[in-house]
């Protein structure tokens, strides 16, 4: 019995030490997730990102179910996900974009070049609804339900994989 | 020749990528307050709050630009009349306790507390007992003798 807790102390720190080798192996996770799922959106209005759309307020976000893709046209994740947004649009979806700390022109040579899913796009040139809404990053995107209520946050670009899933989400925001 | 003379001029060069905007920042986020008092407040929470670009750094110490976002919001809203502790609330409502620098006890932090206190009751517990014991020891030791 003695002898077993001599051996106590080199066991734990053999553990520890096996933990942080394993910790090690692990990826690690950098997304924060908005905690603001199942909350109303909070009010805002955003003046048009170019002149090309009109801008987006909470107001817009009422009908029926839609995508907010917060983007921008410096973002280079954005490019990679502008066929998927496409795909989305063609089956019906309507996305309002919101366009953090962008300039009009940018924007308006954006859209030529890959293309404009979008109805409108609000221009959010300090990051304010996109801190309200708690998302951290450029590409992201939100199911808001007719109701104006947040359903589900996608973080990152949107892959050929996601479009499903974001369809699905979609449907049961109905 | 002149090929790898402009080839090495070029290394020479450090160009940088731009991955980032070229949008002036916010109003208040490399600005101070005009009044000493709200700035030292702002500031103070300032440097208890994550930057969630740059994860290990506060959003005083970083240069990302949402950084500097944030740093406008919490300056504006100390402005406005809000507390520190309304817009550190008003934070964790959107991206959980992570944003926040400053360890509160919830279901899932309780045991953070909850452990050193446990471990101090044990250690004292012991050392009582051993002390107590050792005592009692010596006691008769020096009766004996």
């Amino acid at each position: 019995m003695r002898k077993l807790t001599l051996w106590l102390p080199l066991a734990l720190f053999a553990f520890f030490a096996g933990l942080a080798a394993y910790m090690l192996t692990q990826e690690k996770d950098q997304f924060v997730e908005s905690t603001m799922i199942g909350q109303p959106l909070p009010a805002f209005a955003l003046d048009p990102a170019f002149d090309g759309l009109p801008g987006a307020s909470k107001a817009d976000f009422s009908g029926k179910p839609k995508l907010l893709n917060i983007w921008a046209s410096w973002c280079l994740p954005c490019i990679a996900e502008a066929p998927q947004l496409e795909v989305l649009k063609q089956q019906g979806v309507e996305i309002i974009g919101i366009a953090i700390r962008d300039k009009p022109a940018d924007v308006a040579n954006f859209l030529n070049r890959y293309g404009n899913p979008y109805t409108r796009i609000g221009s959010d040139k300090i990051s304010e609804v996109q801190l309200a809404i708690g998302s951290s990053g450029v590409p992201e995107t939100f199911v808001i339900d007719s109701k104006g209520v947040i359903r589900h946050q996608h973080i990152g670009d949107i892959r050929p994989e996601d479009v499903p899933v974001l369809l699905r989400e979609l449907e049961e925001a109905q | 020749m002149i090929r790898w003379v402009f080839a090495a001029l070029l290394a020479l060069l450090a160009v940088p990528l731009a991955a980032q905007d070229s949008m002036p920042p916010a109003p208040y986020a490399y600005n101070q307050l005009e009044d000493p008092a709200l700035e030292a407040k702002a500031s103070a929470l300032m440097h208890t709050l994550r930057c969630l670009k740059c994860q290990s750094q506060s959003i005083a110490d970083s240069d990302a630009p949402m950084a500097g976002d944030m740093r406008h919001q919490v300056r504006a809203r100390i402005l406005a009349g809000e507390s520190p502790d309304q817009i550190r609330r008003w934070l964790i409502a959107r991206y959980g306790d992570y944003v926040s620098y400053e360890p509160e006890v919830s279901s899932t932090t309780w045991p953070l507390f909850a452990i050193p206190v446990l471990v101090i009751l044990i250690v004292a517990g012991v050392l009582l007992r051993r002390l107590g014991k050792r005592r009692s020891d010596g006691g008769e030791a020096e009766a004996k003798a």
